[in-house]
């Protein structure tokens, strides 16, 4: 117990302090996250909708499959893109490996699933809804997509935000594929890891603190975001 | 525009599994008269509306509209339903998406929007949220919507049958004035009061058939029907007659 004051009391100091390090990882983490969860998202709504709104062979299983990813596990992702960015592998010569733009590649891999998965059954639900109408106006469901979408986007924003707690807080892939480096690609996750290993309590639990505060913080902006919006709109 | 009326059924039936819904329906309606179809729950009045409209495909039979070869009848009609399904945007919005999708040029748009909302009494709520609206004011933006695309055919599905009496008198004020310019209506109703103050002619279905389609004086006086007679006494009457249905050769046959 002395031990959690010690390291507690130090981690504040460090977090009022704004140490350098810190601020760096924390940057680093958003940048990485918050980039992934925005390409996710770019590729996941369409993705999402489509399978939503369009009959096609197939589609009970791509409808499985995408739910069956959204539990992904972060290291076979990571060494999936470990291996396909690695010296000796297909894109081995683009010199990705252990830079933050392959861990944003793996982030993508793991929060696209998520974020497409949760959007075809918003999407489901406004079709069933609007089907009759929208096609009575003259929209089939190419055509109505937008406005799904757009209709959706109180729900979507919680889609999006599930993807972003699953980028910001996982630590397998982005350990495998940016390898935790100083300076280059430390993130708040591998460092908590790291840091702990170490026995350095201070710095992992600043980090800590930092993480869930940020994740609070932004589940709560969103959340008050939604309602606010949703009681305007109905 | 060249005209989409008259629309032929020929022979129509709807089966879902192994269910007939709706049985070997003949009809021609032509341009004029508002038409009011009414019968019990499960007769297959809306169903009826959606095969007219092109939102159901017969199993069987054709339903034909009168135009050229590679044209499409879709644009030349609108229909409102029982529940407006509004999307999240506001009122003036919801009438714009409807204008964009038929394609009306940006610059007719401003002014259609304009006078629907007029119409329907909603100018002044055109910029608040559609679903913040009451289930009335969103029923009439339904309408207002459907009017803005100036169609020929108008279906309304039930379109009071939420609605209290303030808001069905408004709702039936604008459904005269949709007709006063030219716009064929064909509606289905629960309510013989409404059908009775707005029907030119009336069809009455039963499980699937039509039984009887008269000039709605004339239905209202003295329906031919014997199940007719009973719907507009009042009566129950979906255990009578079950016979009916194994003998299609009774139902009266209409062009």
């Amino acid at each position: 117990m002395h031990d959690f004051g010690s390291a507690f009391a130090a981690a504040m100091s460090l977090m009022v302090g704004l140490d350098p390090d810190l601020l760096e990882i924390v940057g680093l983490s958003m940048q990485v996250s918050l980039s992934a969860v925005g390409l996710a998202a770019l590729i996941g709504l369409p993705l999402g909708a489509a399978v939503a709104l369009f009959r096609f062979p197939g589609r009970m299983v791509v409808v499985v499959a995408l739910n069956a990813l959204m539990g992904l596990p972060p290291v076979v992702v990571g060494l999936i893109v470990y291996l396909l960015l690695s010296r000796a592998g297909p894109l081995g010569t683009l010199g990705l490996l252990f830079s933050p733009t392959a861990m944003i590649i793996a982030q993508v891999i793991l929060v696209t699933p998520i974020i497409a998965a949760l959007t075809r059954q918003v999407m489901e639900d406004l079709w069933s809804e609007y089907e009759e109408q929208l096609r009575s106006l003259g929209a089939g469901p190419g055509t109505a997509v937008p406005a799904l979408l757009w209709d959706g986007r109180f729900s979507l924003v919680t889609a999006i935000l599930a993807g972003f707690g699953r980028a910001s807080a996982e630590v397998g892939a982005v350990m495998i594929v940016g390898g935790n480096i100083d300076h280059v690609t430390r993130v708040m996750t591998t460092s908590i890891a790291l840091e702990v290993s170490k026995g350095d309590l201070a710095l992992a639990l600043g980090l800590g603190i930092i993480l869930l505060a940020l994740s609070a913080g932004v589940n709560g902006a969103a959340f008050v975001l939604k309602e606010v919006a949703q009681r305007k709109q109905g | 525009m060249d005209t989409i009326l008259p629309l032929t059924l020929e022979d129509v039936s709807f089966q879902v599994g192994r269910m007939r819904l709706i049985k070997d329906m003949n009809l021609t309606l032509d341009a004029g008269p508002r038409t009011v179809i009414i019968g019990p729950n499960g007769a297959g009045k809306s169903l009826l509306l959606r095969l007219c409209h092109g939102l159901l495909q017969p199993t069987s039979g054709r339903v034909r509209w009168s135009t050229a070869a590679g044209e499409t009848a879709a644009d030349a009609q609108a229909m409102v339903f029982q529940r407006p399904v509004m999307l999240r945007r506001s009122a003036a919005a919801n009438v714009d998406y409807a204008l964009k999708l038929r394609k009306v040029p940006k610059a007719e748009r401003a002014h259609r929007i304009d006078e629907a909302l007029g119409r329907a009494g909603l100018r002044r709520l055109a910029h608040q949220p559609a679903r913040v609206l009451s289930f009335g004011e969103q029923q009439r933006l339904a309408l207002a919507r459907a009017w803005a695309l100036r169609p020929e055919v108008l279906f309304l599905d039930e379109a009071t049958a939420s609605l209290d009496p303030a808001a069905t008198y408004a709702v039936e004020e604008m459904i005269h004035a949709i007709h006063a310019e030219g716009t064929r209506i064909v509606m289905t109703t629960h309510d013989l009061g409404q059908a009775r103050r707005l029907g030119d002619e009336v069809i009455f279905m039963h499980r699937g058939r039509m039984l009887e389609r008269s000039p709605a004086a004339q239905f209202f006086e003295q329906p031919e029907n014997d199940l007719a007679q009973a719907f507009v006494k009042g009566e129950l009457l979906w255990w009578k007659r079950r016979e009916l249905d194994d003998k299609p050769h009774h139902a009266p046959r209409f062009r």
